[in-house]
């Protein structure tokens, strides 16, 4: 299982408690993570389940590649963080 | 009479009611969030919110007895797979709201159903008070749509929905800019309206073209549903025919240009505006915050100045920060530095409630 971790800013919003989610790409642990929280997806994904174009998620301290397909790969040990990128918004 | 003003701004939401002979600030929410719009539905009581958390994106809320509660935001379908689609700058299009710009209630045989513009250009309409929401297809996919270019913002989108009273129906958007479009079967077909504006902006081919017109707001006067008003980018229209056909009006102190329209709901040629200098100086003439009004249906034009800044202001008004309550007497507005305005006398004279609010998006009577 993978850890997840949402950033600070989003809790006002709608929770998104730290979790564990199993998956091998950030696609498959973000629908599994929103699988249990709903109401957070529309938060970091746009309306073709894209990332948020002012949203960033890192695995194992690297910054995704793929913002679009999210196929970046995720293993059982891997550490996934949902920020916000330092841009507009 | 309405005693109560929704304002939304880009700090959050201000309820304004009358109190004591004046009107006061009594309630704040969403306070630090940008609200774009609000809709109070007259059918059921609930008023709506929607949200931009820019980073977060675009949420709509709704009221209930306990507060509010988040419900579906309008949400576009899945793009094709290998479609290519690009805006006005030749950017890909995406296919997703970028900002909820109209909000209205359908009629009263359709207690349920919400109409809803947004940016890029999708229109969606809900049967369930805003638990779900379908995107109008045959708009969005009419090849008619993707000539629609962005004017109010970098993107298309629809600010105006009009549901006529007489057959709820038959509806009316208008789009910055892509012109006035009618449906009379609730959506499912989709007619240009609009012959007789002008647009400057564009080469003379396309000056008299109904899809090229920029029209930053449409009004209708509901006890005459045939009589239509239009602020448009370079100049004031109305029609007479439902919007069929529009003459210009022409010579207006102290400009033609600006962002709203409101028109009495009995008497269809009274209206009001707010007049900024012209589209590359947005800002009132001479610093001095005029509110526009006509009684005889373009002829002539009061220009109203009792109470309102007549040194070194410079208020923009957004299309949606002119408000007229269901009486026709009274009126508010918000500007873009933060002034807040009600009269009571169809503006003759003119309150200022606040002059510090962050940037005003929409006012509504409650």
């Amino acid at each position: 299982m993978a850890k997840i971790i949402f950033t600070p800013n989003i809790q006002r919003h709608v929770l998104c408690p730290e979790a564990e989610v199993s998956g091998g790409s950030v696609r498959e642990a973000l629908d599994n993570a929103f699988a249990a929280n709903p109401q957070a997806r529309s938060y970091v994904l746009d309306d073709q389940a894209a990332l948020r174009r002012h949203m960033t998620i890192f695995v194992d301290g690297r910054a995704i590649r793929d913002r679009v397909r999210l196929s970046d790969p995720v293993t059982a040990g891997s550490t996934i963080y949902v920020f916000q990128a330092l841009s507009g918004g | 009479m309405s005693d109560t003003i929704l304002i939304s701004t880009r700090k959050g939401l201000f309820w304004v009611e009358r109190k004591n002979g004046g009107w006061d600030i009594v309630q704040t929410d969403f306070l630090g969030d940008n609200v774009s719009l609000t809709l109070t539905d007259p059918r059921s009581g609930r008023h709506f919110a929607a949200l931009d958390h820019g980073h977060f994106g675009v949420k709509m809320h709704r009221s209930t007895p306990k507060g509010w509660e988040e419900i579906a935001a309008p949400a576009y379908p899945p793009k094709p797979d290998g479609l290519e689609e690009n805006d006005m700058w030749g950017r890909p299009l995406a296919w997703s709201t970028a900002r909820i710009w109209a909000l209205q209630a359908g009629g009263a045989d359709e207690p349920g159903v919400l109409w809803c513009g947004t940016l890029p250009g999708g229109l969606f309409r809900s049967t369930n008070h805003g638990d779900s929401w379908e995107m109008i297809r045959p708009l969005w996919d009419h090849p008619k749509r993707k000539q629609w270019m962005g004017g109010g913002a970098d993107l298309p989108g629809i600010h105006s929905i009009l549901v006529d009273p007489r057959d709820s129906k038959r509806v009316w958007i208008a789009v910055s800019t892509g012109g006035i479009w009618f449906t009379e079967d609730s959506g499912a077909s989709w007619a240009q309206r609009g012959e007789g504006m002008r647009a400057e902006y564009v080469s003379p081919e396309l000056t008299h073209d109904p899809s090229a017109q920029d029209v930053h707001c449409l009004a209708q006067c509901p006890a005459a549903p045939h009589r239509m008003w239009v602020q448009h980018h370079n100049g004031i229209f109305v029609s007479s025919d439902e919007g069929k056909t529009f003459k210009e009006i022409t010579g207006v102190e102290p400009s033609t240009f600006g962002f709203p329209v409101v028109v009495h709901p009995r008497d269809p040629d009274t209206a009001w505006f707010v007049p900024e200098i012209k589209d590359e100086k947005r800002i009132p003439r001479n610093g001095r915050l005029v509110v526009t009004r006509t009684r005889d249906g373009g002829g002539s034009f009061d220009i109203l100045t009792k109470g309102l800044p007549q040194q070194h202001a410079y208020d923009i008004v957004y299309r949606h920060a002119l408000a007229l309550d269901a009486t026709g007497d009274r009126l508010a507005f918000g500007s873009t530095t933060g002034g807040l305005w009600v009269s009571e006398d169809q503006g003759d004279r003119w309150i200022n409630v606040a002059y510090t609010l962050p940037p005003i998006y929409a006012v509504r009577f409650v």
